[in-house]
């Protein structure tokens, strides 16, 4: 026996729950406690870049939707920097970046509001494409999944991307590019995330 | 100035002490279990940043589940009980300022959700949720009613111990977690297909909040201690430096 390392485990992870909705939306579970529940607005009101809706569902082996997920979003404002203190830039006043959305119950669809992001500086240097962190945790997902999303009509800037080209299978980055699309005047883009089988998305282990 | 230090990167997530994302006796996990293997990323400024909240996020009593749904002069029906202890991260050192969230079953181990149809009894003083931030040494505290157990289906007759789940944020997104929070002595624990997703009883038992006696409030509420810790980043010895960072 050598000498000891004094580092500590971390506490393991366990799932989220059919209830998760009580401590991280409760008005979504049924009651009001909170004067102010978080994660609701992303990009404040302040924020520059283009406005964009991101829509989805969460479908698992058998192809049905999962209707009770948690999804959270994490993002750098339209400049590519992130509302972090340490990120060494500045946001627009009420950018948060950060954002939490729940699937509806019945049809398992979730979406959240937010501006589009811009390039960030990756590592050596290299610049990630735009995309949006997500962190997804549900009944019957033991450790919370991180994915990204990346944009359609990033079409360069994915192709040069760090993270999208660490993927081997070219048919595996797909599941990570939210397709765009216009409604009633808006940028919507949809992102399904396939937990397993056909078309899995791919999880990154961060 | 100085310009304060640049976060650094995490220490790789130990996914053997996790459980896998496959466990054929928490059946749910079997159809939302990825099969394919992750792939393991590098930490860029999107892994090591992570929201920041303060003090006008929340309001001084969402930390109090004695109160925060009670309504005038009444209290919930349970143990009293009080939950304490610190987030820290690998390295031992405190987490401050961040955001702990918790939501757990009443005493009758009935949760206040429009989808839980248990017969225990809902409790018209007991919300069920609450949230605090950490203190700068990492200090948190919550006060509660110690939840029941209750049934679920996955085999006929699994019960699920007493628990309360905990999310917890830290400083940076790759820390995020969520958890559940068990009790010192109980018999369901063993019995527990969920925390038997968890391979090593080691990992299992920082799970479980010790009772506290020091911390209790005499003939008011007993107390329980759970500590709580994150990933830990890296030392910057020999750094390769994140540009632009
Ligand atoms: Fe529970």
């Amino acid at each position: 026996m050598g000498q000891k390392l004094d580092y500590l485990k971390e506490t393991p992870s366990q799932t989220a729950g059919p209830y998760v909705h009580i401590g991280l939306a409760p008005g979504a579970a049924g009651f009001e406690i909170y004067e102010q529940e978080l994660g609701w607005d992303i990009a404040g009101p302040n924020a520059r870049g283009e406005r964009i809706r991101v829509e989805g569902v969460v479908l698992d082996g058998t192809g049905s939707p999962v209707k009770d997920v948690l999804l959270e979003a994490w993002q750098a404002n339209a400049e590519g920097v992130y509302a972090h203190p340490e990120h060494g830039g500045e946001v627009e006043d009420g950018f948060r970046g950060w954002g939490r959305v729940i699937t509806d119950f019945e049809s398992g669809e979730w979406g959240f509001d937010t501006v589009k992001p811009g390039p960030a500086m990756g590592r050596n240097g290299q610049r990630m494409a735009p995309h949006i962190n997500l962190w997804i945790v549900a009944r019957g997902i033991n450790v919370g999944l991180n994915t990204r999303l990346y944009f359609e009509d990033e079409a360069e800037a994915n192709a040069t991307d760090p993270v999208i080209n660490l993927i081997e299978w070219e048919s595996r980055r797909q599941t990570l590019i939210a397709r765009r699309s216009e409604r009633d005047g808006q940028t919507v883009y949809r992102f399904d995330i396939r937990l397993q089988g056909d078309g899995e998305t791919v999880f990154f282990d961060i | 100035m100085t310009t304060p230090p640049k976060p650094s990167e995490f220490y790789q997530r130990d996914r053997r002490w996790h459980p896998p994302a496959l466990s054929q006796d928490y059946k749910t996990s079997v159809t939302r279990s990825p099969r394919l293997p992750l792939i393991s990323l590098e930490n860029t400024a999107s892994e090591i940043t992570g929201p920041v909240f303060g003090h006008n996020d929340i309001n001084p009593g969402d930390n109090d589940l004695l109160s925060n749904f009670a309504k005038t002069g009444e209290s919930p029906i349970g143990e009293r009980i009080i939950v304490h202890g610190r987030v820290l991260d690998e390295n031992a050192q405190a987490v401050p300022k961040t955001l702990v969230e918790i939501w757990q079953a009443n005493a009758s181990g009935r949760y206040r959700h429009k989808k839980d149809t248990y017969l225990g009894a809902l409790d018209p003083n007991f919300g069920g949720c609450g949230r605090t931030l950490t203190d700068e040494d990492g200090y948190y505290f919550f006060r509660t009613v110690k939840p029941g157990a209750y049934p679920w289906r996955n085999w006929v007759n699994d019960w699920r111990p007493a628990h309360i789940h905990v999310s917890v944020f830290g400083s940076g997104f790759a820390q995020r977690l969520i958890t559940q929070l068990y009790f010192e002595g109980d018999p369901l624990i063993a019995r527990c297909p969920i925390v038997n997703t968890i391979p090593d009883p080691k990992a299992v038992d920082m799970l479980i909040a010790r009772i506290d006696m020091n911390a209790t409030i005499p003939l008011d509420t007993i107390a329980y201690r759970f500590d709580i810790v994150l990933r830990g980043r890296r030392s910057t010895l020999f750094e390769n430096r994140l540009e632009g960072n």
